[in-house]
């Protein structure tokens, strides 16, 4: 038989809502949205909450826990103390429709602004060929879920409802990434779109959106720096784009990694670019004091995960990480306490 | 009256996984103004989980592999009771439809040739599943997804919107079909969020609406699955075939208690798992059936053999068909050689170095870790048997996709008759994307040819405005929704599960009797908007409907096949894989008849082993064949069977 917990879940609309609180029973190894069930179950039947898979592959079930955006099926109940009051509120960066759920479509609407994949107009179906290490990297991005996490918690749009016009955020700069290093996508000008189109500039690299990704995709680091990573002369030279795509492998074959070098040694890697809309973002973070966390020194880049011959395995297979290095460090092991993640919902217990 | 929204459109699908947006997008690349519909938020649907891999006979992990084989394997999988035009259809088709993915942008795993790489499965003669990691149908899904909106990009280009053609209604759900002078007009639900109703007003309907999972209780199917689809169908004329074939997978977890029903993918088994009962004992060699005698492994040497040597060992017994594996499972913790929670190990950790398992099942790695604190690369896993899949569905022309009722499509796992009694891992997205497409293509000239398109009438409207407000209007008063539908979950779960018996079916018939009066009784409090209170309420019949005709057929099918395995008739019986089992709907009472199963053509007949069809024909169906053979070699016809057909294939595909 489970024991009493204590439970505080936001409900309301539009017009504006409180916390609720609940004297719920927990059992031996249930998450978060087992108990927001039992409350539907027991005590609340029109308690509005999305979900599908109830196994981290859906990602309908994002929500603010204890402040942290988290996937409500994948937060486990043991990583609470028994004691502590678990408060559950919807995504603060979408609007609210009801309770938990969340009208989440200026994801939808961003995604239908983004150039899709442009095939090669002469390889015909059943031709096309690459290579698995050529697929890897985009492959990384394709993991996604769509859970929105990253959305929700990107200050670009978090803090500031008016850059959601020219912003399309880190979910859709690893779409976009994952075109431009897909092996046969057609396209040329996926960089710059990123820049003119997407918005990434207003970016300022708090992997804040990387912290919270539950697939654990490297957004910063493998797709937004490379994304950014744009040499005005490198920008109109066709020669030189041809040789981003034909030569990947040779990139990789880099010492210092592809991605990760800039990083590694600039700790507001932004801070030297004077881009407009990155100085722009800067002052945004500068002015935004809503939480301490955004405006945190950035980790530091991981060294890629060269051999002794400083080369990168062939495959991920033979080398010693299987998928994309952690964000949190290759040493930390998983799950990591809630309360170890560096970051921190602002609190604001009244307010919807 | 309340105000409804009112929406024309050439094709409307109900449904947005693999099936529905496959279908989609062939009807709006025929021209025609589609609207798809769906309960989840786009990209959501069910197809998201599936992890295995998709089936079809690409040839790139075996040249010996071809469309011949496939089908093969199906027809064996589905022990004979499978439409074979369907198997037919989907083992052509197949490998253009994956192929196709690749030029929407998936990213499948690779050969070392550049090729899409293909994995074993059980059931499937060669590594013939397309994968991406354990997380393929999140590609085929997103992949779709990704097609659409390129399709809603060349709209917006040519036409200055982007819903101009084709549009998503995300989060609506279906609750009424509408059938004017015997042909389908239209299709009534509501917005979840705003609990507003919708009205859709089309010549062609193509289903796609899944399963009906949600009417057990462990289950690896998530609330979408109530089988709305089925019962939508049903209500409107059609009929459904092979209800009683439920398929359970063998390996769905059953500790912790809350995540019990989360699928362990079946490629832990093609990568080297073994399955181990609470004595440690690999048992799984006790429960090879005689027909598979002669492909699997009589020794654990030489299983262990075949994962580097396929060619001269035959396969371990845990690649048995799922059914198989399902069953030795159960007997075993029936036997009391179960583990504390009532299920079996399924141990890979002591057999693959981390590394490797890391690899291969990264999603399975991370979903333990976080869910159960389990580390699979260090220790077994504890599974056991999860109702999966619903082999029966709508029963529909094989080449078109057709309803009997004009107008009414369906594909996907909705639709029956194509898995038969049971189906193969990675056959069903396959199979989404195959007849989706013919559904598409054959709905929008469906819709080309009604030229006089029917207007619903205001009458039929409004009952079914009052129908759906009827939960809410009994409030709080009324039956708790949640209550019956656990309880219904319990009927079906202790009653129609696994293992059948007469004495259990007949209780949960007069069980079923009395929930479907109590479901009328259904009430809850709230308001329209994002109740999921009333959207269970009104699902709550849906899931009704199928699992009477689950328990109906289920009794009247008097002998154990695939996914229907009965206690007291334990054996298959040739003369019933001549027959399907029909369900309608005759007022509020599911009525069940015989059909006969068309009889294959001669050709694919010859595709097996004599003594293989002796396993599941009758008598009198073996001597035609033998009349038919001989036929054959007195006509001079020498080339070998399997040559013969793909020789005058050619053509076909
Ligand atoms: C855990 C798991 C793993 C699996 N692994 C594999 C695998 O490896 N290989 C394989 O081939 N198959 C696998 N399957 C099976 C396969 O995923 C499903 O059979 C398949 O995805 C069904 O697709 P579909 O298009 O028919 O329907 P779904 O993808 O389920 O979509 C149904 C759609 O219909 C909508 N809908 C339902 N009712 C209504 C309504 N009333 N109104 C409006 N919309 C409605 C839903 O919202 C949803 O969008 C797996 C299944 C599960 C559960
Ligand atoms: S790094 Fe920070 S600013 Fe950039 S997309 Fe991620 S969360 Fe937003
Ligand atoms: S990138 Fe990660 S956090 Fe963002 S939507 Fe995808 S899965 Fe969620
Ligand atoms: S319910 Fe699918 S990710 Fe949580």
């Amino acid at each position: 038989m489970g024991e009493q917990r204590n439970f505080r879940v936001w409900r309301g609309d539009d017009n504006g809502g409180q916390l609720e609180d609940f004297q719920v029973e927990v059992n031996d190894g249930e998450v978060v949205l087992d108990i927001i069930h039992r409350l539907q179950a027991t005590q609340a039947p029109d308690l509005a909450v999305r979900w599908n898979c109830k196994a981290g592959k859906c990602g309908s079930c994002s929500m603010e826990i204890n402040g942290k955006p988290r996937l409500g099926c994948m937060t486990r109940m043991s990583t609470f103390a028994p004691e502590e009051t678990v408060t559950v509120t919807p995504l603060r960066t979408f609007p609210v429709i009801r309770d938990l759920v969340t009208d989440v479509s200026f994801n939808y609407q961003k995604a239908r602004e983004l150039p899709a994949f442009a095939p090669p107009a002469d390889v015909a179906p059943g031709e096309y060929r690459m290579q698995q290490i050529d697929v890897e990297r985009s492959q990384e991005f394709r993991k996604c879920i769509e859970c929105f996490l990253c959305q929700n918690v990107c200050h670009v749009i978090r803090d500031h409802e008016d850059n959601k016009q020219a912003f399309s955020g880190p979910r859709f700069f690893i779409r976009a990434a994952e075109l431009d290093m897909h092996p046969l996508d057609t396209r040329t000008d996926r960089k710059d779109a990123a820049v003119e189109e997407q918005g990434i500039g207003y970016c300022n690299i708090t992997k804040c959106c990387t912290e919270v990704c539950p697939e654990h995709i490297k957004i910063t680091d493998n797709a937004i720096i490379p994304m950014k990573e744009r040499a005005v002369d490198r920008r109109y030279d066709p020669i030189a784009w041809l040789g981003s795509k034909i030569f990947r492998r040779e990139q990789l074959d880099k010492p210092a990694g592809y991605a990760t070098a800039g990083v590694a040694t600039a700790p507001r890697p932004n801070a030297g670019t004077a881009d407009t809309p990155v100085e722009q973002a800067a002052a945004h973070g500068a002015q935004g004091d809503i939480s301490a966390n955004w405006h945190r020194e950035a980790a530091a880049g991981h060294a890629a995960p060269v051999g002794p011959d400083g080369k990168l395995p062939v495959t991920e297979f033979t080398g010693q990480l299987a998928g994309a290095q952690s964000p949190f460090g290759d040493d930390v092991e998983f799950p990591m306490p809630a309360t170890d993640i560096n970051y921190q919902h602002p609190n604001r217990p009244d307010e919807h | 009256m309340t105000n409804i929204e009112r929406h024309n459109y050439d094709v409307v699908v109900i449904g947005a996984g693999g099936a529905g947006l496959r279908a989609a997008i062939e009807a709006r690349l025929a021209g025609k103004k589609t609207a798809i519909i769906s309960k989840s938020l786009f990209g959501k649907a069910h197809t998201v989980m599936a992890e295995g891999g998709a089936a079809a006979a690409m040839g790139n992990a075996n040249s010996n592999d071809n469309w011949m084989v496939h089908f093969r394997d199906t027809m064996r999988g589905g022990k004979f009771l499978n439409n074979f035009r369907m198997a037919e259809l989907h083992a052509k088709e197949a490998p253009d439809r994956i192929w196709e993915l690749e030029t929407y942008g998936a990213l499948f795993d690779r050969t070392a040739d550049g090729r899409i790489s293909q994995r074993n499965f059980g059931g499937h003669e060669y590594p013939r599943l397309a994968h991406v990691g354990d997380r393929t149908g999140l590609e085929l899904i997103r992949t779709l997804q990704q097609k659409i909106v390129s399709l809603q990009q060349e709209d917006y280009a040519a036409t200055g919107s982007y819903e101009s053609r084709i549009r998503v209604f995300a989060e609506t759900t279906i609750t009424e079909l509408f059938v004017e002078g015997g042909r389908i007009a239209g299709a009534f639900g509501y917005y979840r969020e705003s609990g507003e109703f919708v009205l859709f007003e089309a010549p062609a309907i193509v289903l796609a609406t899944g399963g009906v999972g949600k009417s057990y209780k462990v289950t690896s199917n998530s609330w979408e699955y109530t089988g709305d689809g089925h019962a939508l169908a049903m209500r409107a004329g059609a009929t459904l075939i092979n209800m009683e074939f439920l398929q359970f997978h063998p390996t769905g977890m059953v500790w912790p208690p809350s995540v019990k029903g989360i699928l362990v993918t079946e490629s832990v088994r093609g990568d080297g798992g073994v399955l181990r009962n609470s004595e440690g004992k690999r048992f799984m060699f006790d429960y090879v059936p005689d027909v598979f005698r002669k492909q699997y492994a009589e020794t654990e040497e030489e299983a262990d053999r075949w994962y580097t040597d396929p060619d001269n060992n035959r396969r371990p017994p845990e690649l048995l068909p799922r059914d198989e594996v399902a069953r030795a499972i159960n007997s075993e913790v029936k036997a009391g050689r179960g583990t504390p929670a009532g299920g079996i190990y399924l141990d890979i950790a002591s057999r693959r170095p981390a590394e490797f398992i890391l690899k291969r099942l990264p999603s399975m790695y991370h979903q333990f870790k976080e869910l159960a604190d389990v580390d699979i690369t260090k220790q077994p896993m504890e599974i056991g048997p999860t109702c999966h899949y619903v082999m029966g569905g709508v029963e529909v022309d094989p080449d078109t996709a057709a309803a009997a009722v004009p107008g009414l499509f369906a594909a996907g796992e909705v639709s029956g008759g194509m898995h038969g009694s049971n189906r193969l891992g990675g056959n069903s997205l396959s199979d989404l994307l195959v007849f989706g497409k013919r559904a598409g293509e054959y709905a929008a000239r469906c819709a080309d040819e009604t030229t006089k398109r029917v207007k619903v009438p205001a009458a039929t409207l409004n009952a079914a405005v009052e129908n759906a407000l009827a939960p809410l209007g009994r409030g709080e008063g009324g039956e708790n929704p949640y209550t019956v539908h656990g309880e219904l979950q319990q009927v079906m779960n202790d009653l129609v599960g696994i293992i059948r018996r007469r004495s259990e079916l007949e209780e949960s018939l007069g069980r079923l009797a009395d929930l479907k009066e109590r479901i009328k009784k259904v009430g809850v409090g709230g308001g329209r908007r994002y109740n999921p209170g009333w959207h269970l309420a009104l699902d709550l019949r849906n899931m009704l409907a199928v699992s009477e005709c689950t328990a109906k057929a289920a009794l009247e099918r008097e002998e154990s096949r695939g996914g229907h395995t009965r206690e007291d008739f334990p054996q298959m019986d040739p003369d019933w894989r001549r027959v399907n089992l029909v369900c309608s709907l005759q007022g509020e009472d599911v009525r069940l008849e015989r059909k006969a199963l068309p009889t294959m053509r001669s050709e694919l007949m010859r595709l097996f082993d004599r003594a293989e069809l002796a396993k599941y024909l009758t008598d009198e169906e073996l001597a035609d064949f033998d009349a038919a053979a001989e036929g054959v070699a007195a006509s001079g016809g020498s080339a070998s069977n399997s040559a013969a057909v793909g020789g005058a294939d050619k053509g076909d595909v």
